[in-house]
C-alpha cells in the first residue's frame, strides 16, 4: 500500500547515507520514526532488529507474516519479534511491496546460486559479521544473524508454490518508514549483491533519517 | 559413515519407532542414513530443525534453501540447507507433494486462543503442548537457546500464497500413511516435534502422531535426482564435498 509520509527531511534529527556494501548500526529509541531512503533506485537494504534492552529478543520473519497472514510487507504492517511484540510499525511507504523471506546473501549461499568462483564475492551477512565484530558494545554475534527483511525488493510467490527473484519494484527517491514501539538496534547491510537483478546490479547508497 | 552402517544393505531398515502427538524429541542422524517420516493417520504436523553438531552455530536456513531452489513449497528433489552453503538433508522421497517452512510454530498463546489450555496437572501427558516450547526444550539440551532457533520446516503441512501475498492453510495435504523420506548428506543433529501447524483451523487440538524409521541409504550417484534437481544443487553437493574432505571422510 502506498503511504507518504508528512515528515519533512529538515526536521530528522540523525541522517546517514550507508555507501553500497557498508552496514549501519544504531539505536532507535521507542517513539521515533526511521526512514530508508533510497537513493538511486532498485538498492536492496538487508535490515535485522533487535530489543536493545534484551537483543535475544528480535525480529521474526515467520511471526510476522503468520500473525499478519500475509508475506509482503508494507505501511500498516507490523514487525513483530520471535516473543510475538510489535517491535516496529511502518507508517509510510512509498515503494509498496518489501520482501521478508528472500533472506540475505553470503558468501557461502553466493556459491550454491552462482557459483563456486563467487565465493570471495562481498555479501550482506559478511557486513553484519563485520558489524557485530566491531560493536562488542550490543553483545551480538553470529547466534543473532537470523533471516532478515529485504526493503525494496521483490520476491513474488506464486499460488502454486513458485518463487523468483524479480526486478526491484523501487525507484530513486523511494522510502519505507517505521515507527519504533521499543528501543531497537537496527542493523542494515545495504546491499552489495552484483550477481541478480536485486540492486539493478548496480549497488547505490541508500540514507537513513531519524526524527523524535 | 560407521561401521555398523557401511555393513547394511541400502534399504535396510536400521530402526524405527514411534513420536506420539504433541510430543518433541532430537536425534543425531549419520551422513548416508534417511529419515523417514510416516503419517500414522493423515494430517500430521513435524516442526523441524537441523544443526551442524561439530559447529552449533551452522543451522537450517530456510530462505537459502528457497531461493536457492526457486521455490516456495519443499518436496522430492529438493535439498534443505544450512546457512554455510552445504546440504544437511535431500528430499529422496514424497508422497504428500508441499511442505513448508515459513509460518514457524504454535506458541502458548496461539494454543490457548485456539484450542484452550490443558495444563499438566490436569491432563499430565495428554496436555497441550506448543511447537516454541518444545523446540526450546530441545535446543536447550545442545546448550542453544532461542537466540539459535532458525525458521523451521512444518512436514506435511503446506500453505499457499495468493497474488495480493494473503497465505493460505491446505487442509487435507496429508493423508495417512503418507511419508517423506530425508536422506543425510553429513551429519546431523535434528530437532523435531508433531505439535499442530500454527494455521491449522481444526476446532480441536489436533492429536496427530507420526512413525519414523532410520534406513541404509544407497551411495549418491552422479546421476541422483535431488542432486541434479537443478544446477545450485549441483553446487551445493560440491561444498559438502569440501566439508567431508576437511574432516577426512
Amino acid at each position: 500500500m502506498i503511504k507518504e509520509s508528512k515528515l519533512k527531511k529538515e526536521d530528522a534529527i540523525y541522517t546517514e547515507e550507508i555507501a553500497a556494501g557498508d552496514y549501519f548500526i544504531k539505536v532507535v529509541n521507542k517513539g521515533q520514526t526511521f526512514r530508508i531512503l533510497d537513493i538511486g533506485g532498485n538498492q536492496a537494504a538487508d535490515t535485522l532488529f533487535y530489543n536493545a534492552n534484551d537483543p535475544s529478543e528480535r525480529y521474526s520473519a515467520m511471526d510476522t507474516i503468520r500473525e499478519q497472514g500475509i508475506l509482503y510487507l508494507t505501511a500498516g504492517t507490523k514487525l513483530l519479534s520471535n516473543e510475538v511484540n510489535v517491535m516496529l510499525e511502518i507508517v509510510a511507504d512509498t515503494c509498496g511491496r518489501h520482501d521478508t523471506i528472500g533472506g540475505a546473501c553470503a558468501t557461502e549461499s553466493n556459491t550454491v546460486r552462482y557459483a563456486l568462483e563467487k565465493k570471495c564475492m562481498h555479501a550482506c551477512r559478511d557486513s553484519w559479521m563485520l558489524a557485530v565484530a566491531e560493536h562488542e558494545e550490543y553483545g551480538l554475534s553470529k547466534r543473532d544473524i537470523t533471516h532478515n527483511i529485504n526493503f525494496f525488493m521483490n520476491v513474488p510467490v506464486t499460488e502454486d508454490g513458485g518463487l523468483r527473484f524479480e526486478d526491484g519494484i523501487s525507484a530513486p527517491g523511494k522510502y519505507v518508514e517505521m515507527k519504533a514501539h521499543m528501543d531497537t538496534i537496527v542493523l542494515i547491510s545495504n546491499c552489495p549483491q552484483l550477481n541478480n537483478p536485486c540492486n539493478g546490479y548496480d549497488p547505490t547508497p541508500v540514507e537513513v533519517l531519524i526524527w523524535d | 559413515m560407521t561401521l555398523a552402517s557401511s555393513l547394511k544393505e541400502p534399504g535396510t531398515i536400521l530402526y524405527e519407532d514411534n513420536l506420539s502427538a504433541a510430543c518433541h524429541w532430537s536425534l543425531n542422524m549419520r551422513k548416508g542414513t534417511i529419515l523417514k517420516l510416516i503419517d500414522s493417520e493423515g494430517g500430521a504436523n513435524v516442526g523441524m530443525l537441523f544443526y551442524n553438531p561439530e559447529n552449533l552455530l551452522e543451522r537450517y536456513n530456510a530462505p537459502d534453501t528457497l531461493k536457492c531452489q526457486h521455490t516456495f513449497k519443499l518436496s522430492k528433489g529438493n535439498c534443505l540447507y544450512s546457512d554455510m552453503g552445504r546440504i544437511f538433508c535431500s528430499i529422496t522421497e514424497d508422497s504428500v507433494g508441499w511442505h513448508e517452512t515459513v509460518c514457524g510454530n504454535t506458541t502458548r498463546k496461539i494454543v490457548q486462543e485456539k484450542w484452550g489450555e490443558k495444563s499438566y496437572q490436569d491432563f499430565h501427558n495428554d496436555w497441550n503442548k506448543n511447537g516454541y516450547d518444545s523446540f526450546l526444550v530441545e535446543l536447550a539440551k545442545y546448550g542453544l537457546g532461542k537466540k539459535d532457533m532458525a525458521s523451521n520446516l512444518n512436514l506435511f503441512s503446506a500453505v499457499s500464497v495468493n497474488d495480493k501475498g494473503g497465505l493460505h492453510y491446505l487442509e487435507n495435504n496429508s493423508k495417512a500413511n503418507d511419508a517423506i523420506e530425508l536422506r543425510f548428506e553429513m551429519d546431523t543433529l535434528v530437532l523435531l516435534h508433531t505439535c499442530p501447524h500454527p494455521l491449522n483451523p481444526a476446532e480441536e487440538y489436533p492429536k496427530k502422531g507420526i512413525r519414523y524409521q532410520i534406513i541404509q541409504a544407497a551411495a549418491v550417484k552422479d546421476d541422483d535426482y535431488c542432486k541434479n534437481l537443478c544446477e545450485e544443487n549441483k553446487r551445493g553437493f560440491k561444498n559438502n564435498e569440501l566439508f567431508h574432505l576437511g574432516r577426512g571422510i
